[in-house]
């Protein structure tokens, strides 16, 4: 089935070279990285993560989001999203291999990734994320694959894939969970000690991903005579609806448990993030803007689905536009927000702002664009074979 | 057989690329087995003998290497009634304090490159920022 | 496809993913001491008895531990207007153990420093505080907590409370600097290496290693000297004013002990559960 992957228009080639230049860009900027330290990136002693396990942070989420279509598909039966259930399993392989570059870009000493494997530390949950989002990368791979042979083939799946598929529905909860428990469980981190960092990970995930499926079948539409149908598109509305909102409540109860409380640890992080946190007669506010363009972005998107819903208008563009600021916003608030707002105070509540490098945004963009330049292989491969059955 | 001329070539082309490195020492000049330096101390005995040492002598220092860090077993070895402590820098360099001609002459024929030195100082090292008093 | 390469295909498939997740099984289930391979030259070395110490049986995690348990009492009466004292300590510290020094506070890398009381202490008011506090400085390390939350995260067991003395130690040999235990240390103790660090320090001490970039650092309670049967370095550096007590503090008649038992001490961030080794006299 790769062959299809090789047969595309010159748009199709023209994608893949602006990706490519990026991965070419980033594989240069690890290299400095790799060879000289990590003091290229804009991480220290106080601010330890930054850039790239945030991302690793959001795109678990995305990958999580896969079942989204999976869920209603397999278990409900619900027929129209048939056509693309593989698109959430496709996305789940591109957004997996992203979050493992992530952390490898992020580990100080790579060559000893397999530690993990050869001490295995059952009381870490970073083991436990490896072997989730591991397992949840090796089940949409075989799911992936097998249902698109038969497809292709155009016969029924073997029954032994359901196994597989209906396992993957609990992965897809934990892997996120896990995720969250990296942070959650932290003693001295008053942003990320809440139980409800998972489910609000969880719900944002709920968004995040299927918005991205959304846009793709979009593009895909237009380039690529891909139709997803107007039902399953506008079902993917309401999902992302919902768990916007959702995880939009859930802010808003952390807003609640910090302020009512007057807690100032459970403050300072939301503080730091929508307000801006005053210490020492300076104003430390740098993501402000960031934050409150997420809270615009996310209610736009949401104001936009409602219009449609409530007028009964349907148009690709409104769609389109709604999808991506969700996206966007649910970006800024997990993939840039969560991470560096939980670390902005110090344990010695120093206060110590974060800014990325240039050598550092360039491997994330590089990690980005092989990300998109693997779901787009997988996406042309799937159209392709749902070319070849309608010919 | 078909398209005679491109694959006779191709195969004959992935023969030499993979015999390449057969070829290449047979025609370089076949650098020397190397003969590592004896401690210049004249130390004539180690914690084991010569082969023992030349074949395993990084499973032993990562077993020391374990038994001192994780384990708190820090107690020295005693062979032939000699006692050796154990560690790298600060036992096996005390003998064997000329690394480029003990550790390097062997691990750069054999091209391997231990980690060992990121960390642990070696006397040429120390000589460099050498402590004044 | 061939009926037969694909029953091949799936067997290899099938017995690479079981090889690949062996080691992970087996180091699971095995326990520690059927584990041990025996190399020639070391035999004598296990024969001999272990430390000195008596660790009794850890098996059970009880309250607290058992055993050995070292810790600190830093009495900051005695360094109350000197903080050449506290950077004479600082500075034996890092000599000691090779800690370069880095100006650029992003990278810098610290075991031992001190801070004003509001960031040392900030479950502590420091509302109205008195004059002795807000003129000074306070001692930071490495708690060696009892329930250390940073062994608790650590996904290659690099960083461990050490059974027989209840350091909390690293093997920089195994970090794969992940930095989660920084993330896991409610107290700031420690550093990760940005980049090599040997171009940062002065002098080489020839009696410790230096590290290497992209591992995590932090105070070792001087395990080092201690097996030397010396005392840490910041003790003794300090020995004239005797700010520093260090003993077991399991042990009813350790000096440690009886001056716990004498004054009231503090400790950092006590209500996280962490059970700090290192106590304060403010």
């Amino acid at each position: 089935m790769i062959e299809k992957a090789l047969k595309g228009n010159s748009n199709y080639w023209m994608w893949l070279a602006f990706l490519t230049a990026f991965i070419a860009v980033g594989a240069i900027c690890y290299l400095r990285q790799f060879f000289l330290g990590m003091y290229l990136t804009g991480m220290g002693r106080d601010l330890s993560w930054g850039l790239y396990i945030s991302q690793f942070t959001f795109l678990v989420g995305v990958a999580a989001g896969g079942l989204m279509l999976v869920l209603p598909y397999y278990v409900h039966n619900y027929k129209v999203f048939g056509r693309i259930t593989i698109l959430g399993e496709f996305l789940a392989i591109g957004a997996l291999v992203m979050c493992l570059m992530f952390i490898m870009a992020d580990i100080g000493q790579p060559l000893r990734g397999l530690n993990m494997i050869l001490h295995p530390t059952p009381n870490s949950m970073l083991f436990w994320d490896m072997c989730v989002l591991l397992g949840y990368l090796g089940l949409n791979v075989i799911c992936g694959w097998v249902i698109l042979t038969a497809e292709r083939k155009q016969v029924k799946p073997p029954k032994w894939v359901y196994i597989f598929v209906y396992i993957s529905i609990p992965f897809a909860v934990s892997i996120h969970t896990v995720t969250a428990m990296l942070y959650c469980g932290l003693p001295g981190r008053h942003f990320w000690l809440s139980a409800i960092t998972a489910p609000r990970f969880l719900a944002s995930a709920f968004a995040a991903g299927p918005a991205l499926i959304v846009i793709a079948c979009l593009i895909m539409k237009r380039v690529a005579h891909f139709d997803a149908g107007k039902e399953a598109i506008n079902k993917l509305t309401t999902i992302i609806m919902y768990a916007a909102l959702i995880n939009a409540f859930f802010v808003c109860m952390e807003f609640f448990v910090g302020y009512y409380s007057n807690i100032p640890g459970h403050m300072h992080s939301l503080q730091y993030l929508f307000f801006g946190l005053e210490h020492n007669g300076h104003v430390y506010n740098n993501l402000v803007p960031f934050m409150w363009s997420s809270v615009l972005l996310c209610f736009g998107g949401l104001g936009l689905f409602a219009y449609m819903k409530i007028a009964n208008v349907y148009s690709d563009l409104m769609v389109g536009v709604g999808c991506a600021a969700v996206f966007i916003a649910l970006w800024l608030d997990k993939g840039l927000g969560f991470v560096m707002g939980g670390l902005v105070v110090n344990p010695l509540e120093e206060i110590v702002e974060y800014y990325p490098t240039a050598n550092e945004i360039g491997i994330t963009l590089g990690i980005w664009a092989t990300g998109f330049l693997l779901v787009t292989v997988l996406y042309k491969i799937a159209v392709g074979v749902e070319h070849e059955v309608e010919a | 057989m078909y398209n005679k001329r491109f694959i006779i070539p191709g195969l004959a082309i992935l023969v030499l690329i993979v015999t390449f490195p057969l070829w290449f020492n047979a025609f370089s000049k076949a650098s020397a087995v190397p003969k590592p330096e004896l401690p210049p101390g004249g130390e004539k005995q180690c914690v084991a003998s010569i082969p023992e040492m030349r074949a395993s002598h990084m499973v032993m220092l990562n077993e020391w290497r374990d038994a001192v860090l994780r384990d708190e077993d820090r107690v020295a070895v005693t062979v032939n009634g000699k006692e050796y402590r154990k560690g790298l820098q600060m036992a096996c360099m005390q003998c064997h304090s000329n690394k480029e001609k003990f550790c390097d002459s062997c691990h750069e024929y054999a091209s391997v490159k231990p980690y060992c030195w990121d960390c642990h100082l070696t006397p040429a090292v120390l000589a460099t920022k050498k402590e004044t008093h | 496809m061939d009926k037969q390469r694909r029953k091949f295909l799936k067997i290899a498939g099938v017995t690479a993913l079981a090889g690949l997740s062996a080691p992970a099984v087996i180091k699971l289930t095995s326990s520690p001491a059927l584990a041990s391979s025996e190399t020639p030259g070391e035999a004598a070395g296990h024969a001999a008895p272990a430390e000195a110490h008596g660790a009794e049986g850890h098996g059970a995690e009880q309250a607290a531990h058992t055993g050995v348990r070292l810790g600190m009492l830093i009495d900051m009466r005695k360094l109350y207007g000197r903080p050449d004292l506290m950077d004479k300590a600082t500075a034996a510290c890092h000599k000691v153990h090779n800690v370069p020094h880095i100006e650029n506070k992003k990278n810098e890398i610290k075991w031992l420093w001190h801070a004003p009381f509001e960031n040392v202490f900030p479950e502590h008011s420091s509302y109205h505080e008195s004059k002795v506090t807000a003129e000074n400085d306070f001692m930071v390390l490495c708690n060696h907590c009892d329930e250390p939350p940073c062994v608790r995260v650590c996904p290659t067991k690099a960083t461990f409370r050490d059974e027989k003395t209840g350091i909390v130690a690293m093997d920089f040999h195994r970090c794969i600097g992940c930095r989660f235990c920084m993330m896991g240390c409610p107290y700031g103790a420690r550093s990760f290496n940005w980049m090599d660090p040997r171009p940062y320090i002065k002098e080489y001490n020839a009696d410790f290693p230096t590290r290497m970039r992209g591992v995590v650092e932090k105070c070792n309670f001087c395990g080092e000297r201690l097996a030397l049967g010396q005392e840490p370095a910041c003790v003794e550096a300090v020995k004239e004013v005797g700010a520093f007590v260090f003993g077991d503090l399991n042990d009813p008649n350790s000096e440690i002990r009886q001056r716990l038992d004498q004054d009231h001490t503090i400790q950092r961030k006590p209500s996280l559960g962490t059970k700090p080794s290192v106590f304060y006299i403010v």
